[in-house]
């Protein structure tokens, strides 16, 4: 990536203020296209409040964050807000919880994340209703793309078993695969590996590399250290709100400011506040 | 023993009627987790419009029943659906996202004005209809007392199995039902997975007014008479029987409906005509205190 290449996301003075606690203050980051870039940082230093505004979820208090498509046009998705960044912006998330539908079997799960493209090609159910040719034809497809990550996760025997039923990893991956199958140009993935043992992480790592292969970026949070060094091509480091290092993988493992975050000097701040 | 069997016949029936309408609260609760109240006046308003067709097609000379009664489904059903429709639109979605009375409150209003819109048009008198599926089967005679198979009856219950086979169909088998589902287990999730959540929210309204739209005409067909407060007490019924069935669960509200169809129809027989909302309320009672979330419904258990 150049540099003169617009990042496919742009963060600029990003503010969250909530009453008179400012969770984020005045971060400001880029996320390049065809790159896995992670946001880590000490507990509560605002990375789910960071990924909430980039998603729609805040109306961040000030700042700009843009998303460049693959067209060069903007989008500044600030102002979209609530579901449009996924429909319009395509950017997709995950949350710390795992939010299947739990009822519904893992194919189905896989379908209803390509609803939109399945109702348009049924002319919005009405040709379903009539089994037209044009509907089973997008519903092979969306089968078909279904079928792909079932493949990638792992998951293809287990395809006609409610979601609710898989092991706690098998959901975690599936809640990926149902993300991809919006087909997003940027995916962010709050702690996917927490909770997870080393094989299940080993797992993730590699479905997050195919992802980016498949030409998606990744944005995440993610607590464990090892995993984040080695699959991140680009770290952001959040403390109290504020960034304190942005860089490589290596760099940010030296970074002094990163080392004093996370391993104390926090009794100064301890004192203040139980003052 | 025949008395029995007779007895279960009717109440089959009169379940068949709140199962229905039983559906269409159940699946609103499950979307956005309110209840619906003036669910029971779109009911009636299904039977009025039955009404009005029914009468209006004799006038016009079709007589051949099985085409009248076709016209007047699709009548009653379209026009329903549309109540239910500009119902979420200009009560409830305006209060989306407020305190949760909001549009509970709005769905009483909006309960009250319907009952009186139908009431200023249609007058207050209970309006009559002559019997359109008259006849029927004597199963069999134990005495001076024989058993009666209405074929109204029987059109009851096949038009309900019919509508519940199509809608069931609908629910497991259509991208729509789908997003349906989705929406009722996450509405978040399922918008930012691109779902549009309001039109789903008011194809729910759309289809459980259109149920309610069948009912009306079953009961109109049925009982013979309608006034504008039909809706009122059969709205209560169906609303205990999705409750009874487990609010959320669409084979318990047909199983709900059932259930308080036969209870009310045998306490009637056996016992005493005036208490029997009092037995369907009071079984009611207690099946929730044993069973809180009703027979199919599942408990929201909380992870901590």
């Amino acid at each position: 990536m150049t540099e003169h290449v617009a990042p496919l996301l742009a963060v600029e003075g990003l503010t969250m203020r909530f009453g008179g606690l400012t969770a984020v203050d005045d971060v400001g980051f880029a996320a390049r296209a065809g790159e896995i870039t992670a946001v880590i940082g000490p507990n509560g230093a605002g990375k789910t409040t960071v990924f909430n505004c980039i998603t729609g979820f805040y109306r961040p208090t000030g700042g700009r964050l843009w998303l460049t498509r693959a067209d060069g046009t903007r989008i500044a998705l600030e102002r979209l807000g609530g579901e449009r960044v996924a429909s319009r912006a395509r950017v997709a998330r995950t949350f710390q919880n795992i939010r299947l539908f739990a009822g519904m079997t893992v194919l189905e799960n896989l379908l209803v994340a390509q609803h939109n493209r399945l109702m348009a090609a049924s002319g919005f159910g009405l040709l379903a209703l009539l089994g037209t040719g044009s509907y089973r034809a997008a519903e092979r497809a969306a089968i078909e793309r279904a079928r792909l990550w079932l493949d990638r996760i792992g998951l293809i025997e287990r395809a006609d078993d409610p979601a609710g039923a898989l092991p706690y990893g098998a959901q975690r991956r599936l809640e990926i695969a149902r993300a991809m199958c919006t087909e997003p140009v940027l995916l962010c993935l709050d702690e996917p590996a927490a909770g997870l043992n080393p094989r299940e992480t080993e797992a993730l790592a590699a479905l997050l590399h195919d992802i980016r292969a498949a030409g998606c970026s990744l944005l995440l949070i993610e607590h464990d250290m090892g995993l984040v060094m080695r699959i991140s091509d680009h770290i952001i480091v959040l403390d109290h709100g504020r960034k304190i290092s942005d860089g490589t993988p290596a760099a940010v493992r030296t970074d002094p400011a990163v080392i004093s975050a996370y391993l104390g000097e926090d009794d100064e701040d301890e004192v203040e506040s139980g003052a | 023993m025949a008395y029995a069997l007779q007895q279960l016949i009717n109440g089959v029936t009169l379940g068949m009627i709140y199962g229905l309408i039983a559906v269409g609260y159940t699946m609103v609760y499950g979307i956005i987790g309110m209840i619906n109240f003036a669910h029971g006046d779109v009911f009636m308003i299904g039977a009025f419009v039955s009404l009005v067709s029914l009468l209006g097609l004799a006038a016009l000379g079709i007589s051949a029943v099985p085409l009248a009664l076709g016209l007047t489904l699709l009548g009653a059903v379209a026009i329903s659906a549309l109540y239910g429709w500009a119902i979420e639109r200009l009560a409830y979605r305006p209060l989306r996202g407020s305190f949760r009375l909001a549009p509970l409150i709005s769905a009483i209003g909006m309960s009250i004005a319907l009952e009186n819109y139908v009431q200023v048009v249609q007058g207050a008198r209970v309006k009559p209809l002559a019997p359109v599926v008259p006849g029927g089967l004597t199963l069999m005679t134990e005495g001076s007392f024989a058993v009666q198979l209405g074929w109204m009856q029987v059109v009851i219950v096949v038009v309900t199995l019919a509508v519940l086979a199509l809608f069931t169909w609908l629910v497991t088998k259509t991208p729509l039902g789908r997003a349906m589902r989705a929406c009722e287990q996450d509405l978040k999730m399922a918008a930012l997975l691109g779902i549009d959540t309001d039109r789903t929210i008011s194809l729910t309204f759309v289809i459980g007014a259109a149920l309610a739209a069948v009912a009306g005409l079953l009961f109109l067909l049925y009982y013979g008479s309608i006034d504008f407060y039909v809706g009122f007490i059969a709205g209560v019924k169906a609303f205990t029987a999705a409750v009874l069935g487990g609010v959320g669960s669409l084979p318990g509200a047909v199983l709900g409906g059932l259930l308080i169809g036969l209870i009310e129809t045998i306490w009637s027989a056996y016992f005493s005509v005036q208490y029997k909302d009092v037995a369907a309320f009071s079984i009611l009672a207690v099946a929730l205190i044993f069973m809180p979330t009703g027979l199919l419904g599942r408990a929201d258990v909380e992870k901590v």
